[in-house]
């Protein structure tokens, strides 16, 4: 009995990964040239950013418009490594200094800044990928939540950092390439990444790496972290008179979102081909949190569907219909937060799933007249009605509290 | 170098610092009301300066096709007119969208800034992609040059005149109008300020629809300065946002000392270093300042 029960809690958890896993690993590449699939392989960075929103806003309750400085760090971290690769002095041998990037020589530099030299080597970029910007975010989130800043005030502070830093890189463009990035990334350790062969070994790596973490996260959710996120994004002063120390959780929380974007950042330079600022500044850090807001702000899978959504509605819309575009997505944005604020899986959870249930037998019926009397203006963990016999009811039930 | 020309030069940093304390501060003056009175985050801030903006090309170009002998009185009633605009989208957006959010300040952001993109877009469909600039009238040309070497640009004193009426307007209805003294019992203790009788909905309207007016204002002031395009207000907004911030929230005293402080730093950086580097300077100098002291510089004294 105990196995049986076993069996479900995983079933019922991580079915929905399976399917992702599904049409991420067999649906698209099968269905798909090469070209389509690089291109998702490029939405799927986004949802790294997708579901550290998701554990940061949804779970832990603290909205970062900034997320962009992550992914831009992380992707600008493993671009530098490949950009030097790029630029041995054969290659470069018409430049007036050989051997240093382009965009250096272009700004009459004559030799590699200090702090580029250590990208010479694989280990430390990838290193620097996710220490970068977990440094960074531990830095601005410790100051930050130690003096119990949060909310409003949090997401105007990630706001100026995006906006330095995306100032910085364009105006320092002799270190940084400026406005255009780092462009022309060529090979990973002689191998070239640009190639149709490579570009299916990225896609499948970024598409298992993204799977992982999004296990990894679900993880923490059913801990007794995610409880407690889910706790002090609600209630936060009890959760601090029970004697835990809610910035901590915070600064835990806000580092590992960074660590994902920035994942999904040198997984775009490495599968793009380039990093820009363009990726950095205020705009597209705002647009990440929309893909998860359309998706669920509370559910990791559906977060994903979120950024995979905008995002083909993006290039078909800009293709076609450049003008409604903007339109359509500012009816997105106003739409998601006024009407669905738990976004794809909400609806999902609020009326797929009772008819669903519904259907299956009259015992689960009992269940599912309990579904849609749940305060749907509130967010209510994903998995609330499927583990309400689980481990995860003290979950669904402090979530179901007013914010 | 002489000392007069040291002293020109002093006299013209000075100035140029000012004059950006005024751009800053008539920014924030709007977002002090809405955000430090109210709590409400208004991404869209920088769209209603657009509004203001894109009136005064209207007008003059109204003016210039059907009467161009009013070429030279346009204005005033432009900026007033820029008032009216903004202050009407103000109170309809509020009637349509932010008076059902007031319990959920993250999600007015994101809902703003979905407006502030549906704004842009009307922007761009009706006055077209490219910047724009308003025919001025003569007497907002040139400079002025009370002696030899030093010269003040009128349209910059112009800005900085108009911010001060606005500024000495805005604090006057704050605290001596009636509509003042309900906009802050509101802010002070929502529930005991509406059993006294205070229609609470009523003054959260207008005091949205008055702070997007003087966005309106802020916008048409900037019109002497430089060109509008669609995105110009998102140039802005971060801005604004730490203006009132570094300033205290709820402090309209501490936004007028915070753009002071932050003009001062920005114009002063820009005389020893390239452009991007003193704004790089000047934002991480806020923000480690903010850090430090999340309540900005004059914190309020009411409880939240």
């Amino acid at each position: 009995m105990k196995a049986n029960g076993l069996i479900r809690t995983v079933y019922g958890n991580y079915w929905s990964v399976a399917i992702l896993a599904l049409i991420l690993l067999v649906l698209f590449p099968l269905s798909m040239d090469i070209f389509r699939l690089n291109l998702v392989g490029k939405y799927l960075t986004y949802g790294f950013v997708a579901i550290g929103l998701v554990m940061l806003w949804g779970y832990a309750g603290v909205l970062s418009l900034g997320q962009g400085v992550f992914f831009g760090l992380g992707g600008y971290a493993m671009a530098m490594f490949l950009k030097l690769e790029a630029s041995d002095p054969v290659s470069t041998a018409i430049q007036s200094t050989p051997g240093i990037p382009d965009f250096m020589d272009w700004n009459q530099l004559t030799a590699l800044p200090w702090w580029w030299q250590p990208f010479h080597s694989l280990p430390f970029a990838l290193f620097a990928v996710i220490a970068v910007p977990s440094l960074l975010a531990l830095i601005i989130s410790f100051a930050m939540f130690k003096r119990r800043v949060g909310g409003v005030y949090f997401a105007i502070i990630t706001q100026a950092v995006a906006l330095i830093l995306s100032v910085l890189i364009i105006g320092q463009q002799g270190f940084t390439g400026g406005v255009n990035g780092i462009t022309d990334l060529k090979t990973l350790l002689g191998w070239d990444i640009r190639s149709d062969s490579a570009r299916y070994v990225l896609y499948f790596a970024n598409a298992a790496l993204l799977l992982g973490a999004i296990v990894l996260c679900r993880l923490i959710q059913q801990s007794k972290l995610g409880t407690l996120l889910l706790a002090m994004r609600d209630k936060e002063d009890r959760v601090r008179f029970s004697g835990y120390d809610v910035a901590m959780f915070k600064v835990f929380t806000f580092c590992l979102a960074a660590a994902l974007s920035a994942i999904g950042g040198a997984m775009f330079a490495l599968q793009v081909g380039f990093m820009s600022p363009s990726f950095v500044g205020i705009v597209p850090s705002i647009e990440m949190v929309i893909f998860a807001a359309i998706g669920g702000r509370m559910s990791l899978v559906g977060a994903i569907y979120g950024t995979l959504l905008v995002n083909f509605g993006k290039t078909y819309f800009s293709e076609s219909f450049p003008d409604l575009w903007l339109f359509l997505m500012a009816a997105l944005f106003i739409g998601v937060v006024m009407a669905f604020p738990n976004g794809l899986a909400g609806l999902y959870e609020s009326h797929v799933k009772p008819w669903l249930a519904a259907r299956r037998s009259k015992a689960t019926k009992a269940a599912a007249r309990v579904a849609p009397t749940a305060p749907t203006h509130r967010p209510t963990a994903p998995a609330s009605p499927a583990a309400a016999a689980g481990e995860l009811g003290l979950a669904g039930k402090i979530s179901s509290q007013i914010a | 170098m002489s000392f007069s020309e040291i002293l020109n030069i002093g006299l013209m940093q000075g100035f140029a610092g000012l004059s950006l304390f005024s751009v800053l501060l008539l920014m924030g003056l709007g977002l002090a009301i809405i955000f430090g009175q109210m709590g409400v985050i208004n991404m869209a801030h920088g769209e209603f300066m657009t509004i203001g903006a894109y009136t005064i090309y209207l007008f003059s170009q109204l003016t210039e096709t059907y009467a161009p002998a009013l070429a030279q009185a346009y204005f005033p009633f432009a900026i007033a007119a820029a008032f009216v605009f903004a202050f009407i989208v103000g109170w309809l957006v509020e009637w349509a969208f932010i008076r059902h959010l007031y319990q959920r300040p993250l999600d007015t952001l994101l809902a703003t800034w979905g407006l502030s993109l549906g704004m842009q877009q009307i922007f761009r469909s009706s006055f077209g992609a490219k910047e724009v600039s308003a025919t001025l009238p003569d007497w907002l040309m040139g400079s002025w040059a009370p002696k030899d070497g030093l010269d003040i640009p009128i349209n910059g004193l112009f800005v900085m005149a108009l911010t001060l009426i606005v500024t000495g307007g805005v604090l006057l209805a704050l605290y001596k109008s009636r509509w003042g003294l309900r906009v802050r019992a509101t802010v002070s203790n929502r529930v005991m300020a509406n059993a006294i009788g205070i229609n609470t909905t009523r003054t959260d309207r207008v005091t949205f629809a008055i702070g997007c007016g003087v966005a309106g204002v802020a916008g048409a002031a900037f019109t002497t300065i430089g060109s509008t395009g669609p995105t110009s207000g998102s140039l802005y907004i971060v801005d604004a946002f730490l203006v009132v911030t570094f300033g205290g929230a709820a402090s309209l005293w501490g936004t007028v000392v915070s753009a002071f402080g932050i003009a001062q730093t920005q114009s002063v950086a820009e005389f020893f270093l390239s452009g991007s580097n003193a704004k790089v300077l000047t934002l991480l100098l806020i923000v480690s300042i903010l850090m430090l002291r999340p309540q900005g510089l004059f914190a309020a004294k009411i409880r939240r």
